[in-house]
């Protein structure tokens, strides 16, 4: 009996873990890719929340949570434009302009929200897809296949990534860029577009991991991220710029928090230490970085601009 | 490739003129390739030669002028379009991303047969075919960080046989070449000569010019100076074209007899930046009265050893003894007043402040002492007195103490880090590099400013790449690969293939008991 309730246990936290992980997962892969290209995003955080709020308005509006999702990744691409025009165009320093994409997208994703919506109203979040067999099976069925759908692009976007920078030339373009613009710019390969792409594709998907928060939480609220972003951007650093890295990074950090969450329910933990106990993931994925991040190296132009010849 | 008449050459460049703000960079040049030849370009720094070849590469365009290939006239607007039109460029500093493999750099940019997939297979299916052809053995699957120098440029051309360039442009190819590379190197450009290319090499090596060339233009302030053929003249006649006057390749040599070691290294080890043993277990002894030369190829432990002996990098375990002081584990500082001399490798980065004028670099030394510092306050009547003779004394070229040092030229900078060493009067004079960069004439003033050392009974080592600078300047010449001495070779018995050797580790010379 105790063995089963442990089972149980075990199972729902792994599977929270996962949902977790979800929007950190589509962020970091955003940054992952900008960031393979040469260019920095410290932004993240403020896409998230614009684009949280965006997904969560259209919600409200249409009652469709797939047009939010729509809502969001548009949001981010915006303002991919908007960071690529900065940090390409007008060469700007890539760590101070991407605080400014945050502190925009932080305030006004709060403006916006006190305009049109003014007091919290819940919104229709993905209901959990359910598969024929798979979704019935013990133990698994609860942990892998009970998920909404946003879980399921998230994951499914790994080996689509791996794929695209390791098999596609447009990929070899962005890590040959990433670590020596140069000798791209030298074989004909643009530059300006390939970093274009890659921080608009990123932006995007950090655009979709704000809306996948705010539809799965059902709700917006001001600094609803409560920089998940910038956990993001670390996660990318902990998973060495691979896809599977940042996953699996993603993962560890969603556990974590799970667990934290999970011994909070069963009163493991006393309500006065509970707000420490909020800081181990961070704490985690500090004492992480520090072990792991060291080993790998960061791609070698990053936060580098590049001019022809300069 | 084939049928190209010889009498047309592959490329015309014709009164090629090139303005940049308050430089003509290019003045009406003229220069042509034609197939089944090595046309040298050759001149100091800032002579013309990379504009020329930047044109010519559609990374500038000409202001006037005009560029023909077999006979037609081309505009070139990007690098992109220059290889679509045949040219390939091996560039000084390699064109190579450390993290790929050789077939992934050689793919870069290139359209796949596949479409948006990359064909890794057929690119590494012809690279093998081509490595064979030309003797360029390269192994598709490594990574470029894995390969050595000599492979690295292998893998650059490659990468523009590939593009099926029927001109190459190789800027410097030999600068980070052993004297063996360079022969092997040398057999493989003929190779490509005769298989109908045309090659521009671009040198200032004046040697390997007329080993190799079958024509050399000679460029000087933007201008063509002279065109000639290796059977016509010899480094001397290049010399004066270059500069515009006499120039003495060696500086004269006043032999003094060796006095007292000043300099002693016994068993050093030092660490590198990533951890690894840089230098292994180093013996050295240097005279009072003599000029040791350290040859080898950079990376071999030679500045790690350099900053050992000056105190800024701290050795695992050995002694550093100067001037008869045990110097181990001295701070900069300490060491300097002991009577160490530095001409650090990097000039702008360990040697002098670019942002800071020239007075200002030339006290850095003892800018908080008397005279130049009284009780806190900088004294400028004797700072300036000072820089000004010294500016007068070592022939530095600039309009005032007063001028920002980055403005000057990489020679002159050079002259205001050796008149603040020099001035020092030191007991050990360490120069790494002192040349590299630095134009024929400046270069000739360093050389005769080193030798004079002997006379004042200073121990010298002058740490350099330029196997010809040792040559020149040193009395004995020790040998560095992987962080020891191979061996150390008195000048008169050095000749550059004993030198090349023990360059690459290969032979293990008696060594002089020291």
């Amino acid at each position: 009996m105790a063995d089963s309730l442990a089972v149980l246990i075990i199972v729902s936290t792994i599977a929270s873990g996962i949902r977790l992980a979800t929007p950190f997962l589509l962020a970091s892969l955003g940054e992952a890719l900008g960031q393979r290209s040469g260019v920095l995003n410290l932004g993240v955080d403020g896409v998230m929340l614009l684009g949280a709020f965006g997904a969560y308005y259209t919600v409200l509006q249409t009652n469709n949570p797939y047009y939010g999702l729509l809502v969001g990744i548009g949001t981010g691409l915006v303002l991919g434009v908007f960071y690529g025009f900065i940090t390409l165009n007008l060469r700007a320093e890539q760590g101070v302009s991407g605080i400014g994409i945050y502190l925009f997208g932080l305030g006004m994703s709060d403006l916006l929200f006190q305009k049109f919506v003014g007091t919290p109203r819940p919104i229709l979040p993905f209901m959990p897809l359910h598969f024929p067999v798979l979704s019935d099976l013990p133990i698994v069925g609860e942990m892998l296949f009970q998920h909404s759908i946003i879980v399921y692009i998230a994951f499914g976007l790994v080996p689509v990534m791996s794929f695209i920078l390791y098999k596609t030339t447009y990929g070899l373009n962005i890590r040959a860029i990433g670590e020596n613009p140069e000798a791209a710019d030298s074989l004909g390969v643009s530059v300006m577009a390939t970093r274009y792409s890659a921080i608009i594709i990123g932006n995007g998907l950090a655009g979709l991991a704000g809306a996948a928060l705010a539809i799965e939480l059902g709700i917006f609220q001001q600094n609803l991220t409560n920089a998940m972003g910038f956990i993001a951007i670390a996660l990318v650093y902990f998973g060495a710029w691979t896809p599977t890295g940042v996953m699996l990074g993603s993962f560890l950090f969603g556990l974590v928090q799970a667990i934290v969450l999970q011994c909070k329910t069963f009163g493991v933990i006393p309500r006065s230490a509970s707000d420490l106990a909020a800081m181990a993931p961070a704490i985690i994925t500090i004492l992480a970085l520090v072990v792991v991040a060291k080993r790998f190296k960061q791609p070698a132009a990053l936060t580098k601009p590049y001019v022809r010849g300069g | 490739m084939s049928q190209i008449n010889s009498n047309t050459p592959m490329l015309q460049m014709r009164g090629i003129t090139k303005r940049f703000p308050g430089v003509l960079a290019s003045d009406n040049v003229d220069f042509d390739v034609r197939a089944g030849e090595v046309h040298t370009l050759l001149g100091e720094n800032g002579a013309g030669k990379s504009t020329l070849m930047k044109i010519l590469y559609g990374l500038y365009q000409q202001d006037e002028g005009e560029i023909l290939l077999h006979g037609k006239p081309v505009r070139l607007t990007s690098p992109a379009h220059a290889i679509a039109q045949g040219i390939g460029m091996i560039h000084q500093h390699f064109m190579l991303v450390p993290t790929l493999t050789v077939a992934e750099n050689v793919a870069l940019g290139l359209k796949s047969s596949r479409g948006p997939l990359t064909d890794l297979k057929t690119v590494s299916r012809r690279i093998t075919r081509l490595s064979k052809t030309f003797g360029l053995q390269v192994y598709p699957d490594a990574y470029i960080w894995q390969l050595s120098v000599g492979e690295r440029q292998r893998v650059e051309i490659i990468k523009a046989l590939y593009r099926d360039a029927s001109i190459l442009i190789l800027d410097e190819p030999t600068a980070v070449l052993t004297p063996n590379e360079v022969d092997d190197i040398f057999v493989i450009f003929r190779k490509l000569v005769r298989d109908g290319r045309g090659i521009i090499f671009i040198s200032h090596k004046l040697q390997e010019v007329l080993d190799l060339s079958d024509r050399i233009t000679v460029l000087r302030h933007g201008r063509v100076t002279g065109t000639t053929t290796p059977d016509k003249s010899d480094r001397h006649d290049l010399a004066r074209l270059m500069v515009g006057r006499e120039v003495k390749l060696a500086p004269d040599k006043h032999q003094v007899e060796p006095g007292e070691p000043l300099l002693v290294i016994e068993d050093l080890f030092v660490y590198g930046d990533r951890g690894k043993q840089a230098v292994k277990g180093l013996n050295l002894k240097v005279r009072s009265g003599e000029i040791l030369g350290i040859a080898g190829i950079s990376g071999n432990g030679q500045r790690e050893l350099a900053e050992a002996i000056a105190g800024l990098r701290r050795p695992k375990s050995g002694r550093i003894m100067i001037n008869g002081h045990d110097t181990t584990g001295y701070k900069p500082g300490q060491i300097r007043k002991i009577g160490l001399s530095y001409v650090p490798e990097e000039r702008m980065k360990d040697g002098a402040i670019g942002e800071f004028d020239i007075k200002e670099n030339l006290i850095l030394l003892n800018h908080n002492h008397n005279p130049f510092c009284k009780k806190g306050f900088l004294c400028f009547g004797e700072i300036c007195a000072h820089s000004k003779r010294l500016v007068r004394e070592y022939a530095v070229k600039t309009p005032g103490i007063d001028t920002m040092t980055s403005n000057l030229s990489g020679g002159n900078i050079q002259k205001v880090i050796m008149a603040r060493e020099l001035d020092a009067e030191p007991k050990v004079l360490l120069a790494s590099q002192p040349t590299r960069g630095v134009d024929i004439g400046a270069a000739e003033y360093i050389h005769e400013r080193i030798a004079e050392q002997r006379q004042q009974g200073t121990a010298s080592i002058v740490i350099s790449e330029d196997l010809d600078e040792v040559m020149a300047l040193s009395d004995r010449i020790a040998v560095m690969f992987d962080g020891q001495i191979m061996g150390i070779i008195e000048r008169d018995q050095a000749t550059r293939e004993s030198i090349g050797l023990l360059m690459t580790g290969e032979t293990q010379a008696p060594v002089e008991t020291v």
